[in-house]
């Protein structure tokens, strides 16, 4: 963790963002993990849907021990151009989030498995997820997933 | 009844370590203490908010400030509690006499039989820096507002 986590607005959509989704509107912003069934949920809604929305990381270890891990796999995937897929298989099975299911899912998905091994565990992989982490903390969520509306937190997303 | 306010000095109370042993005010002194009063161990709600607080204990621990969980739960309950959730958040026990504690920093909720949830900030001289109160349980406050608070000490 590095600098002040005290309130902050929610830092607005940015071009590294992962923005998902059909539509023009402006997207929701959404804080989840990859571990979290309600997220799951959350994401099984959203791509029925006709939203866009730009998904950011929020990992809490205690609660989910393999969301940090799978939040870095996916922005290891997203240095070979290949989050949303990675997003996508990571979703579809919840139940394998060990080191090796993550290396499968990159190999199912064409990625050099070698380099997404060392990208997962690199720092600037581990920096851009904890960029979204304590975005999300200094903007006052404690929960996952939280939803943001035109910037304003929707309760019971 | 409402939340002890800042500048007050924190009341007389005894709660309960996991080891059975009192925490009382004489602890309170010469550390930054933040106790996170809680309704009910295993309540879903109350389950969000200490793992939060749990991912960014090494930033607590920079600014030289100690969280507690409080709760009128038993100590076995709490313990239970602390380790199916997995964080080292040392919790308190305000079971017997039930709410004492409770009462003394105004959070009981005497309809409920449980602690608002509430945030008090103690400093090193024992008196409160900042409190906080939820509008009703269900509201969670994020780590920000503690960050904040111990930010607006200096």
């Amino acid at each position: 963790m590095s600098g002040s986590l005290g309130s902050a607005p929610l830092p607005p959509l940015a071009p590294d963002d992962h923005v998902l989704g059909a539509g023009d509107g402006p997207p929701l912003i959404v804080y989840a993990d990859y571990e979290c069934p309600y997220c799951a949920a959350l994401h099984a809604r959203l791509i029925a849907g006709d939203e866009r929305w730009a998904f950011r990381h929020f990992p809490v270890r205690s609660k989910h021990p393999r969301a940090w891990a799978a939040a870095c796999a996916a922005e290891a995937a997203a240095l070979q151009g290949a989050f949303e897929p990675m997003h996508m298989a990571l979703y579809a099975d919840q139940a394998r989030l060990e080191d090796p299911h993550l290396w499968e899912r990159a190999r199912r998905l064409g990625l050099d498995v070698e380099r997404f091994d060392a990208d997962r565990r690199s720092e600037q992989v581990l920096a851009r997820v904890r960029r979204d982490f304590e975005s999300g903390v200094r903007a006052g969520v404690v929960t996952t997933p939280t939803v943001f509306d035109d910037g304003a937190l929707q309760p019971d997303r | 009844m409402s939340v002890v306010a800042a500048g007050t000095p924190a009341p007389d109370f005894t709660l309960r370590r996991g080891d059975g042993s009192k925490f009382t005010n004489a602890d309170l002194v010469g550390q930054t203490t933040v106790l996170v009063f809680y309704p009910f161990a295993f309540s879903p709600v109350c389950t969000d908010q200490l793992n939060l607080y749990e991912e960014v204990l090494d930033q607590f621990a920079v600014q030289g400030a100690t969280l507690y969980g409080v709760s009128c739960d038993s100590t076995w309950t709490q313990t239970a509690f602390k380790d199916r959730l997995g964080v080292t958040i040392e919790q308190l026990s305000d079971f017997e006499p039930k709410g004492a504690t409770c009462r003394a920093f105004g959070v009981y909720h005497e309809k409920g039989g449980m602690p608002q949830r509430a945030l008090i900030l103690i400093g090193p001289d024992g008196v409160v820096q900042w409190s906080w109160e939820g509008e009703h349980p269900g509201v969670l406050p994020g780590a920000n507002l503690i960050f904040d608070a111990l930010a607006a000490r200096a």
